[in-house]
């Protein structure tokens, strides 16, 4: 690499060293690369599509699918659906997260808290809330509130397990020195222990809002009136494969926009988090 | 004796300042030589080189094929007991957990083989990583600054067992410090980094084992320290040690 051949022969049994380490890549190749997996999907959809490998009773080519999006976005039903399903999605994830947050930090952090409540949550946990649908019906009714409890309750759980996980992590030397200086209670929790734990916070973040459009799914599939879901559950009778399509495709722009807003959040919050390698 | 570390030219460039700017070092086979340097000099940057950890961005460089390094910090993985970790990445089997069990001999730790490294003190955690750098046999051993955190007294313990631990295996050693004494005490040869080049480069003529009070010592630290811009006082007999600002040696031997 370095070694020019002559020095190199005069010093037989030396090498020159080979860092194994990657050399720093430009953002635009990153972008790129990372915008191949999506292309190269919608490309074999195409693709199968075109040669008739999938017929359009199984699913719609992505021309159709592209008129079926422009249609449902020109007589505003696809707007109208969208608004409703987020906010859906966005309260019941809202709820979910605070709850998750606050028992996460207590249970991370106290150790009466762990004991009191780490056993009941663990049990909860491990009830599919799926299984929740037909009791929530009973106990909300078929309003509102029975879809956004079900979502918050669903997005409870991960964001509780990482953030009990990341508080029990902070470094309990960095939390002796801050005693020593007088910091202890909630000023402890805000200025140390949060922003120790953050990385698993936002990884908690991430899991509960994927799981938040699984539980959207869910809840709209109860006698809807609205929604991505109603939208989904109308076209199925009509077999428009087309506007299936079409809301497959919402919910998985939804999925990777939580992610985008969650690297984003990352990127925001870590100022302190050092790029590249350590030295 | 042959060559164990060839540098010519060598440059490493962070951003817009060169850091290493045309360092030319040869090191012999079982030579011991210190690198001196004020902070930000980029002694790390090229032992880091000599490592395999950093790339340089010109010049040549040539190193022998075994290569270990002690660094400032132990860096012992906390999962693995003691002699897990001074075996890690050699082949598994009963002669090499009998060889990391006689280099931790070698370090005086022979009965903490089955100790969790989180209860090891900060002057025995470094001697398991100075363990698990010499026995994989390296023919040159770098060290990085491996005393910086260590109390006074500990420093000078390690810094006698690094000398003896070096004269049985007879690597070709790099040692990096910012500790005029301890390059002094330790090595064949002392040079001095600044500005991106090897200002100094001399062999330490004072006989072994060294004395701080040997005026040789005393001539060759006051010149490394103006080296590295530290101007001593004129000359006092007899007053040496306490301008060093720490215990004399004398006592611990």
């Amino acid at each position: 690499m370095t070694a020019a051949p002559a020095e190199t022969r005069s010093y037989p049994d030396l090498v020159v060293p080979r860092p194994r380490i990657p050399k720093p890549r430009r953002r635009g190749v990153s972008v790129a690369l990372r915008t191949l997996g999506p292309l190269a999907l919608l490309g074999g959809w195409w693709l199968a599509s075109a040669t008739g490998v999938l017929s359009p009773d199984v699913l719609a080519s992505p021309a159709t699918v592209a008129d079926a999006a422009r249609e449902l976005w020109a007589d505003g039903q696809l707007t109208d659906a969208l608004r409703v399903s987020l906010t859906r999605a966005v309260l019941g994830l809202a709820f979910g997260l605070a709850t998750g947050l606050l028992l996460g930090v207590v249970t991370g952090f106290s150790r009466l808290g762990e004991e009191l409540l780490d056993s009941p949550l663990q049990l909860l946990r491990a009830l599919p809330f799926l299984s929740l649908v037909p009791l929530f019906m009973v106990w909300f009714g078929i309003g509102e509130s029975a879809r956004v409890v079900l979502i918050a309750v669903a997005t409870t759980f991960p964001m509780y397990v990482s953030t009990a996980g990341g508080v029990r992590n902070v470094d309990r030397r960095l939390l002796e020195a801050m005693r020593t200086f007088g910091l202890g209670g909630w000023r402890l929790v805000r200025e140390v222990v949060l922003p120790g734990a953050l990385p698993s916070l936002l990884a908690g973040f991430r899991l509960s809002m994927t799981l938040s459009v699984i539980a959207l799914i869910a809840a709209e599939e109860i006698n809807s009136t609205s929604g991505i879901g109603y939208l989904m559950t109308q076209a199925q009778s009509f077999s428009r494969t087309d506007i299936l399509s079409v809301c497959v495709l919402v919910y998985g722009l939804l999925g990777l926009a939580a992610d985008l807003l969650a690297r984003g959040a990352e990127r925001l919050l870590m100022p302190w988090r050092a790029k590249g390698a350590a030295r | 004796m042959s060559t164990a570390v060839h540098l010519r030219g060598l440059r490493r460039v962070f951003g817009t300042r060169a850091v290493l700017d045309g360092v030319d070092l040869d090191i012999e086979r079982g030579e011991f030589v210190a690198l001196l340097g004020a902070s930000g000099t980029g002694k790390t940057t090229l032992l880091r080189i000599l490592g395999a950890l950093d790339r340089p961005d010109g010049g040549t460089v040539l190193v022998p094929e075994a290569r270990t390094i002690v660094f400032q910090e132990p860096r012992l993985v906390p999962s693995k007991r003691v002699l897990g970790n001074v075996v890690v990445g050699l082949p598994r089997g009963a002669a090499v957990q009998e060889r990391g069990r006689r280099a931790l001999a070698e370090v005086g730790l022979a009965d903490h083989s089955r100790a969790w490294p989180h209860t090891l003190s900060g002057g025995e955690a470094q001697r398991v990583a100075l363990a698990r750098a010499l026995v994989r046999e390296p023919e040159l051993l770098l060290l990085d600054e491996p005393f910086a955190a260590l109390d006074a007294l500990t420093r000078l313990r390690m810094q006698d067992l690094v000398g003896d631990l070096v004269r049985t295996h007879r690597p070709a050693v790099l040692l990096v410090t910012h500790d005029v004494d301890e390059a002094i005490r330790l090595a064949d040869r002392v040079a001095v980094l600044k500005d991106g080049r090897l200002v100094t480069d001399e062999r330490v003529a004072a006989r072994r084992p060294r004395d701080a009070a040997d005026p040789e010592f005393t001539a060759l630290r006051r010149r490394l320290l103006a080296d590295l811009g530290v101007r001593l006082p004129a000359p006092e007999p007899g007053d040496e040690q306490e301008k060093a600002g720490r215990p004399s040696e004398g006592a611990i031997r």
